[in-house]
């Protein structure tokens, strides 16, 4: 066991475990660049990083266990507190677990107005990337930029959701309101704004040398490094694995709407960049095959008051921002879960962090954390 | 061969650089585009959207009614027990015994604004205020109490 001066004492100073000239040093839990309490454990030989090691639990909130109390109607707001960039994803994939085991029929405007939802989230969740990121390579404006658009999506959100992150706006059956009268115009004004603005982000930070010189050929890694780390999401497809829930196991109406699912084969930092930014272009894509044709209808399904799922398991995927999010649920045939499983992309995403940085500079490193998109919260729990 | 080199690198960085000073430069000279609130100055005239969360709210009409009868499904919908039900029984004209409410003990403090409780209503003698603007110096002061005194409910509502 260690005490807290020899821990202190061992990963600041050069040790002398026959490791000469290594040096360990400790960035986080309480660092801007890590976005969140995440703890990495550095060892340097000179500039070049030899390990990289996140040490985890900082934020733990065991969310989890937390949720074998509640009922199946509850349980599902806890889980916008995990990836709060994706909230109506985590809602979306643990009322797709309900329903799937009360095999509840949602109905098809609960569905169209679900999946614009998922969409609008992640061109939220992308630009507070893209803006993050720019930052935490020493641009400052990018963020700004960023945060202007969002902040019209955060508008739209707040104005039919009622909150602007945590919305808990997908409940078992549907939606738990319908969607404000304004709503449609709002989203159409949006990707108009959106599609004058998005040339911008190229201009100020896509095609500027700078960056790209500290994105291109850095934080490799390769497809099969990606699928043996089971990376998921835009880090995944930046290595050229096709990995989309949307395309290989679609959801509500994923199947009726035309989109690409972005690759780039690089599988370096700019790979990952290019895969969001592409990705944003593919989302405005299926919100404007969706706007106009919200169908007429119930925006929920006429569910029990108290929800009892059958004896067994169940399991549903689906997409978010950061990649596949998975909801297993256990279930004894009670009003409450047995067992709940989160299956993170952020947790895996994270693992593959050590392969990418070994050889590489330590200036590169935030460049690397910030192309994996990490939301702590999310690995945490 | 290596000078060439060096001094396109210089070119291309220098004219990357500068089309993304144009593109600040735009803004700094058209104030107009900027969205930014002046948030505590503008309390006044800040309109938060009619569905925001902010707190649970009891409305009361101008009999000082209100339209909850007690039945605590809001108090078994809520995740985080926030709300206290206290019943009391009152006895109508025909002398019978009726469940009334009592105090709606409402604890801010505990709430996440998920709007559960409003949901599980049957009556909706409950709603989501828009007030979020919450901060008090002691803790007590945000447990609540939400119907007014001597409000009783509705005529009608069961
Ligand atoms: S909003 Fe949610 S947490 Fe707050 S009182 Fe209602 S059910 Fe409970
Ligand atoms: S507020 Fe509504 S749900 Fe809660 S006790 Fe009153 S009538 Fe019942």
């Amino acid at each position: 066991m260690y005490t807290e001066t020899q821990i202190i004492k061992d990963t600041t100073q050069f040790s002398s475990n026959g490791h000469e000239g290594e040096l360990v040093i400790n960035v986080g839990p309480q660092h801007p660049a890590t976005h969140g309490v995440l703890h990495l454990v550095i060892t340097l030989n000179g500039e070049t990083i030899k390990k990289v090691e996140p040490h985890l639990g900082y934020i733990h909130r065991s969310i989890e266990k937390m949720c074998e109390s509640l009922t199946y109607r509850q349980f599902i707001y806890v889980t916008s507190r995990m990836d709060y960039l994706s909230a109506h994803m985590n809602n979306h994939a643990c009322a797709m677990t309900v329903e799937k085991g009360l095999q509840i029929e949602v109905p098809p405007r609960a569905q169209y107005i679900r999946v614009i939802m998922d969409e609008l989230t992640r061109i939220a969740s992308h630009e507070l990337w893209w803006g993050a990121m720019a930052m935490d390579l020493g641009a400052f404006t990018p963020f700004f930029y960023a945060f202007r658009e969002r902040e019209t999506i955060n508008d739209i959100m707040e104005e039919t959701c009622g909150a602007r992150l945590t919305m808990n706006y997908m409940v078992p059956g549907g939606v738990m309101a319908d969607i404000h009268p304004l709503f449609q115009q709002k989203v159409k004004d949006f990707i108009k704004l959106f599609k004058s603005k998005i040339d911008e982000y190229d201009e100020l930070v896509t095609g500027n040398i700078i960056f790209q010189n500290r994105m291109k050929g850095v934080g490799l890694l390769s497809k099969e490094d990606a699928i043996s780390y089971g990376c998921s999401g835009p880090v995944a497809r930046g290595s050229g694995v096709s990995c989309d829930i949307r395309k290989l196991y679609p959801y509500e109406v994923y199947d009726k709407v035309a989109f690409d699912e972005v690759l780039e084969n690089e599988g370096d930092s700019f790979a990952r960049y290019m895969v969001r930014v592409r990705e944003m272009h593919q989302s405005i894509r299926i919100i404007e095959q969706l706007i106009d044709n919200i169908p007429e209808g119930d925006f929920q399904a006429k569910t029990k008051a108290v929800l009892k799922l059958p004896k067994g398991e169940f399991y549903t995927r689906v997409e978010t921002a950061r990649g596949e999010l998975g909801v297993y649920i256990v279930s004894e045939g009670g009003t409450t879960p047995y067992r709940i499983k989160f299956r993170s992309p952020g947790f895996s995403n994270l693992s593959a962090l050590d392969h990418m940085a070994r050889g590489s500079k330590i200036g590169d490193l935030m460049a690397m954390m910030g192309t994996l998109d990490l939301v702590i919260p999310d690995i945490d729990r | 061969m290596f000078i060439k080199e060096y001094l396109t690198d210089i070119y291309k960085g220098t004219k990357s650089l500068l089309t993304g000073m144009k593109r600040t430069g735009y803004y700094f000279v058209r104030p107009r585009e900027i969205i930014t609130e002046q948030y505590p100055d503008n309390r006044e005239t800040l309109v938060m959207a009619e569905r925001f969360r902010g707190e649970v709210v009891m409305p009361h009409d101008a009999n000082n009614e209100h339209a909850c009868t007690g039945c605590t499904a809001c108090e078994l919908a809520c995740p985080n027990a926030t709300i206290k039900i206290i019943t009391k029984f009152d006895i109508t004209p025909e002398g019978k015994k009726k469940k009334a409410l009592d105090t709606f003990v409402y604890h801010l403090e505990l709430c996440t604004m998920c709007g559960l409780c409003v949901e599980a209503c049957p009556t909706a003698a409950i709603k989501m205020g828009q007030n979020f603007e919450h901060s008090v110096y002691d803790r007590s002061q945000l447990t609540k109490k939400l119907n007014n005194p001597g409000s009783k409910i509705r005529e009608g509502v069961e």
